[in-house]
């Protein structure tokens, strides 16, 4: 569970969310979406601990522990972090790229015990790449290369996984691949899944929360509730766009 | 480590042993391999043949071993660090950080008349090439304390490099004739003119530099991913960086201010190691790369003494293609 208390944050003097508590639970999907420069992104960054300098008052707990407190190994217990960085590394095998996400818990050369093995092949097996262990990941696709991210994020074995944009360079049919397969971590294993999207579809009919920023405000519920609210239409209005709350899309204007 | 990568190992070192034999057998006096391993061992053999084995070719070829070594781990660790498979030892301006050290003090201090001064002639050139990287590298260090990016610490030392080599030149421009000369000299390398007692000062340095590599190797294994990935795995990345440079300037500034700049060698071996034992963990591709670099050096260091060449030379005509290769090949390579 990530818990947000009284949380300001600020990118240089833009104040991007003042003042926010909410809940994004665990064994839950929660999407989070908002206009370009709203600060989800650097709230990930904030929530992850890689960059918590824009975090100006309040706390971001995460199963109650304070994540600006959290030592670099223990922060990397305890959230899982998979971006759209560049990871077809030439030469580097699957497998040993889902190893990496061991590295929180192995010695400091790296050495792998038989546990850590079983660790990593049950995250490939969980996420369906077991049959390309062996092969170098520049021979992946987007798809199966952000497959194996998030296998390496499952092997660090945290309560929280984020995800920043994991959809924006997925067709379609991936799409909805991957958010079966964020759903079925969230229910079976239990982990608080959080991740930012631009896809209002997938957010609003595809995951168990969404939240939503309204700078400076930050509102978290169910994706049903978010879709009926209002919230929406005010947010992504333009003068071209609008959108449709039943059909949960964006359609031009007459 | 598995089957496959032991039986490269075993092979390579084989070589690696085989070359540094042949290096010692060649020069400008023909020495047969029997009679150098009798100058080794203690067997019977002239004093003069023992001389030239052991006080000239031995020094020498253990000097390459070690450069050879020391630049390709220094190689590694850059192309990892900065993700670019273009990256070097001497891509953070230690090269042009040596040079202006030495040129300060071959070209520079004759000029402002103090060349006479004892601090001055203790330093000598390679102090002074020293000097000169560690200054360079520091700043680079204090720089990338502030700065997160690791692209613009790679622009910001090729720009610090191209202002270093615009004073060398306004240096050149002024110096003497024969203070020219010895500093083109010093830039074409040489393994040769390093003495035992050199070698007892050059070894433990490159030994702590060595065993920073070996501390870098899981950091670097998390780096391939790139630092943001690598910081949320756990890695402090600034410690890391730290710990790349300083080994970087073990390794790769004191080759230089002892040998000159050696080119190609850190750019090339990393990448000849890869394809050797098709692998990007540093577990396996630091021992592969000090091998590699080891007999890669060996090698030129042979064809420099039979065609009478600069070591530098070779290693530019060895490592160009190399480098060619893998940027035609393997465009993916971060």
């Amino acid at each position: 569970m990530i818990e947000f208390r009284n949380l300001t944050l600020a990118y240089g003097d833009r104040r991007l969310l003042d003042g926010v508590s909410a809940v994004i639970p665990a064994g839950e999907v929660t999407a989070l979406v908002g206009r370009n420069g709203t600060g989800k992104s650097t709230l990930l960054r904030a929530v992850a601990g890689t960059d918590s300098r824009t975090v100006t008052a309040g706390q971001i707990l995460i199963d109650g522990r304070d994540a600006s407190r959290l030592a670099p190994m223990q922060r990397a217990r305890t959230v899982a972090v998979v971006t759209t960085d560049k990871c077809r590394v030439a030469n580097l095998r699957v497998e040993d790229a889902v190893a990496l996400g061991r590295s929180p818990y192995t010695n400091w050369i790296g050495r792998m015990q038989r546990d850590d093995r079983d660790t990593v092949r049950s995250s490939l097996e969980t996420v369906g790449m077991e049959s390309f262990a062996a092969k170098s990941m520049d021979s992946l696709s987007d798809g199966e290369a952000q497959r194996v991210m998030i296998a390496r994020a499952l092997a660090q074995q945290t309560p929280a996984i984020l995800l920043d944009e994991p959809t924006a360079f997925l067709d379609m049919p991936g799409r909805y691949e991957l958010c079966s397969l964020l759903r079925r971590l969230a229910r079976d294993e239990g982990k608080c899944i959080f991740f930012s999207t631009h896809e209002l579809d997938i957010a609003l009919s595809l995951c168990d929360r969404t939240a939503i920023i309204d700078t400076p405000a930050l509102h978290v519920a169910p994706s049903a509730e978010i879709a009926r609210s209002g919230l929406v239409e005010r947010l992504f209005r333009s003068d071209s766009v609008s959108f449709d709350p039943a059909t949960l899309g964006i359609r031009f204007k007459k | 480590m598995n089957r496959r990568a032991t039986t490269l190992f075993a092979a390579l070192s084989a070589a690696v042993a085989a070359l540094f034999v042949a290096d010692l057998a060649t020069g400008s006096v023909n020495i047969a391999a029997g009679d150098v391993w009798a100058a080794l061992t203690g067997g019977a053999c002239d004093t003069t043949t023992r001389d030239i084995i052991l006080k000239i070719r031995l020094v020498k070829a253990v000097m390459a071993v070690m450069a050879g070594a020391a630049l390709s781990i220094a190689g590694l660790q850059m192309q990892t660090l900065f993700r670019n498979p273009l990256a070097g030892p001497y891509v953070l301006g230690i090269s042009s950080g040596a040079s202006l050290g030495v040129a300060i003090f071959l070209l520079g201090a004759p000029l402002a008349g103090i060349a006479g001064s004892s601090l001055v002639r203790t330093l000598g050139t390679a102090g002074a090439a020293w000097l000169g990287s560690a200054a360079v590298l520091s700043l680079i260090m204090a720089v990338s304390r502030r700065i997160k990016d690791i692209m613009v610490i790679l622009i910001l030392g090729m720009m610090l490099g191209s202002a270093v080599t615009a004073v060398v030149e306004i240096l050149q421009y002024l110096g003497t004739e024969a203070a020219l000369k010895s500093f083109v000299v010093w830039t074409m390398g040489s393994l040769g003119d390093i003495t035992p007692q050199q070698l007892g000062v050059i070894a433990p340095v490159l030994a702590a530099g060595f065993a920073l590599a070996v501390a870098a190797v899981k950091p670097l294994n998390m780096l391939l991913l790139g630092e943001n990935y690598a910081r949320t795995m756990g890695l402090d990345t600034s410690h890391a960086r730290r710990t790349v440079f300083l080994s970087t300037v073990l390794l790769a500034g004191t080759v230089t201010a002892f040998c000159g700049p050696i080119g190609f060698v850190g750019l090339a071996v990393p990448h000849v190691a890869r394809m050797i034992f098709s692998t990007a963990d540093h577990r396996t591709l630091t021992l592969a790369s000090a091998l590699t670099g080891a007999a890669m050096l060996l090698v030129c260091d042979i064809v420099s003494k039979m065609l009478a060449l600069p070591v530098n030379t070779v290693t530019a005509l060895f490592g160009i293609p190399v480098v060619v290769l893998v940027v035609v090949r393997n465009r993916n390579m971060f």
